[in-house]
């Protein structure tokens, strides 16, 4: 038995029936991350050593007949934009690269309330701004499935680690898609949940009003079981909503007959790979034959949501970085006169190009004279594309897209051109305008072995019908059973 | 929208951020892109629309207004780049 290669819940199957000890699995990890870090580049901060002190200790209450909780003892991965107490959060970032929380995100300290062993804090696009990983301050990490290609972002540490076998399951974040798109492009499964599902007390913001953790996970079934860990309302953070106690494993159901499937055609036409485009078509004749009623109609947003996300997003950027000054917790630059040259010197070396372009371009809309023309014509988009969403979810129970334009791309490719960059995001991030909630399941490969994922969009705070969507089609197509990573082109 | 190099040095300064001549050139192409791919907005169809400002319903969360002591200062002032007497050091900001 490959332990690293075993879902959670076969994990846990294996520790009820005493198969697998908990210093067993965290060891295979550990092993498994000595083995493939050094090709994958996932990590930022490593915690191996203090993670199998922490199996060790559950282990040996285990054996002194102590009752621990289900998920006591298995490992988790966390990108490096949650605090975590006593640990780096770097966000990527030589502005926060030796910077240490003196708290715990909310998201931790329920990770942590399971004595889950978090295994290390997980590389990302500085700030989570990107689409590939490539933006690190610290390091590019590799896809899986091919190491010369990017994992997708701005979670790609999350993604590829999951991918890679060495960790069983992650949190990301997801602004604009950035749980999805790295699902995608790394053959796992990723879930945003609706805007306000989760708290976001302590994790660094971006954009506040796009923001959201989300997981990865190697099944639906595990997807189901973190989102149970992780959901809920928290009083620390305004905008979580309390939607009361869920239990997210009870939409594990495979009988999908008459589950009202929506195909935006705007969705699949231009900009769309061929290969793409025909694995989504194969899986939605999947839905059809699995006696899902699927109808095709117009959902004519992308274009402006992709224009809004970006005025949206950058111009909350631009205020919420303005914390980062070279006071208090920050990079400081060295031989300042005085603190606005603190300021400014600090803040021009502590962020890389492509967070500086987007502060520039959110002071720029947000500045007198812009405002109308951008902002707020964009914050008049998000209402269209929240009625259109309204509309559509009146018809049908989800929508069916690709999760990404493209399998995933070869590193250095767009890094330099940040429009091309953007354009990765066309069919995520019209989700986070609206807060639905959105999944990213494998649903193929290319002709070159590269992982192609279907994205199901819901309705707010019904995550318990795209859960039920992606497991019946999973449970049906068995792509984990079919095809797995092969690290090539080291 | 036409971006001049005066109004990105401009932005540039109100962000508390300052471009090395060498990266203006770029900085000005990379945002006159974006920008033109932005302006897409000017043509949907919201006239009629009111804004959104959150994903959801924007209301007002009231809390009873406590002060609450973070006792572990230690744990915050190990990040500060120089502090003395638990206190955070700064250059003088009045002369």
């Amino acid at each position: 038995m490959n332990i690293t290669e075993l879902t959670v819940h076969e994990l846990q199957d294996k520790l009820k029936n005493k198969e697998l000890t908990v210093t067993e699995i965290t060891k295979a990890y550990v092993d498994r991350i000595n083995e493939k870090e050094k090709d994958v580049q996932a990590f930022i901060t490593e915690l191996t050593e203090e993670g199998m002190k922490q199996a060790e200790e559950i282990q040996k209450r285990i054996d002194a007949g102590e009752k621990v909780g289900e998920l006591a003892g298995i490992p988790i991965g966390i990108k490096d934009i949650i605090c975590t107490k006593g640990v780096k959060t770097t966000c990527a970032s030589k502005m926060l690269e030796n910077f240490i929380s003196p708290y715990d995100a909310t998201v931790m300290e329920k990770i942590n309330a399971e004595e889950m062993i978090d295994l290390g804090k997980l590389n990302m696009d500085e700030f989570a701004m990107g689409g590939s990983t490539e933006y690190s301050y610290f390091k590019k990490t590799k896809n899986p499935w091919d190491l010369s290609r990017v994992p997708g972002g701005s979670s790609g540490g999350s993604a590829a680690a999951v991918a890679a076998d060495m960790v069983p399951w992650a949190l990301g974040t997801d602004t604009g898609g950035s749980v999805r798109q790295p699902a995608s492009l790394c053959g796992i499964v990723g879930l945003k949940p609706t805007y306000g599902l989760i708290s976001r007390y302590g994790v660094v913001a971006f954009a506040s009003s796009l923001d959201q953790v989300g997981v990865f996970t190697k099944d639906v079934q595990d997807c189901a079981m973190l989102l149970n860990v992780v959901a809920g309302h928290d009083e620390k953070d305004t905008t979580s909503v309390d939607v009361g106690p869920k239990d997210y494993t009870k939409a594990l159901q495979k009988d999908i007959k008459g589950l009202k499937i929506g195909i935006p055609k705007e969705f699949y036409g231009e900009g769309i790979n061929p290969e793409v485009k025909a694995s989504l078509e194969e899986a939605i004749a999947k839905y059809k034959e699995m006696g899902a009623e699927v109808e095709e109609f117009s959902l004519d947003i992308a274009k402006y949501a992709l224009a809004t996300y970006y005025i949206i997003a950058c111009a909350e950027a631009s205020s919420n970085l303005g914390r980062y000054d070279g006071d208090r917790y920050t990079y400081r630059a060295k031989d300042c006169k005085n603190l606005k040259e603190i300021y400014k010197k600090s803040r021009s070396e502590g962020f890389g190009a492509e967070v500086k372009r987007r502060i520039i371009l959110g002071t720029y809309v947000l500045s007198s004279g812009y405002y109308d023309a951008y902002y707020k014509k964009a914050q008049k988009v998000r209402t269209l594309v929240m009625n259109e969403f309204h509309k559509a979810f009146e018809k049908y129970d989800v929508i069916v897209t690709p999760t990404s334009p493209t399998v995933a791309f070869k590193l250095g490719e767009k890094s330099n051109n940040p429009m091309e960059m953007y354009l990765a995001d066309i069919c995520t991030v019209s989700v986070n305008i609206a807060g639905l909630p959105g999944i990213s399941v494998p649903c193929g490969v290319d002709k070159q072995g590269m992982p192609i994922g279907m994205q199901i969009i819901g309705n707010k705070f019904c995550e318990e019908t795209i859960i039920k969507a992606a497991y019946a089609y999973e449970q049906q197509t068995k792509f984990r059973e079919k095809y797995k990573p092969t690290f090539k082109n080291k | 929208m036409q971006v001049s190099k005066e109004e990105l040095l401009h932005i540039a300064n109100l962000a508390q951020l300052t471009l090395e001549d060498n990266e203006v050139e770029k900085y000005l192409q990379n945002l006159q892109e974006i920008l033109n791919f932005a302006n897409i907005v000017n043509n949907a169809p919201v006239d009629e629309l009111d804004i959104t400002i959150g994903a959801n319903e924007a209301k007002n969360v009231f809390r009873k207004d406590e002060v609450k002591i973070f006792e572990d200062i230690d744990s915050l002032l190990q990040n500060a780049p120089t502090q003395e007497q638990h206190m955070f050091k700064l250059p003088k900001v009045i002369n």
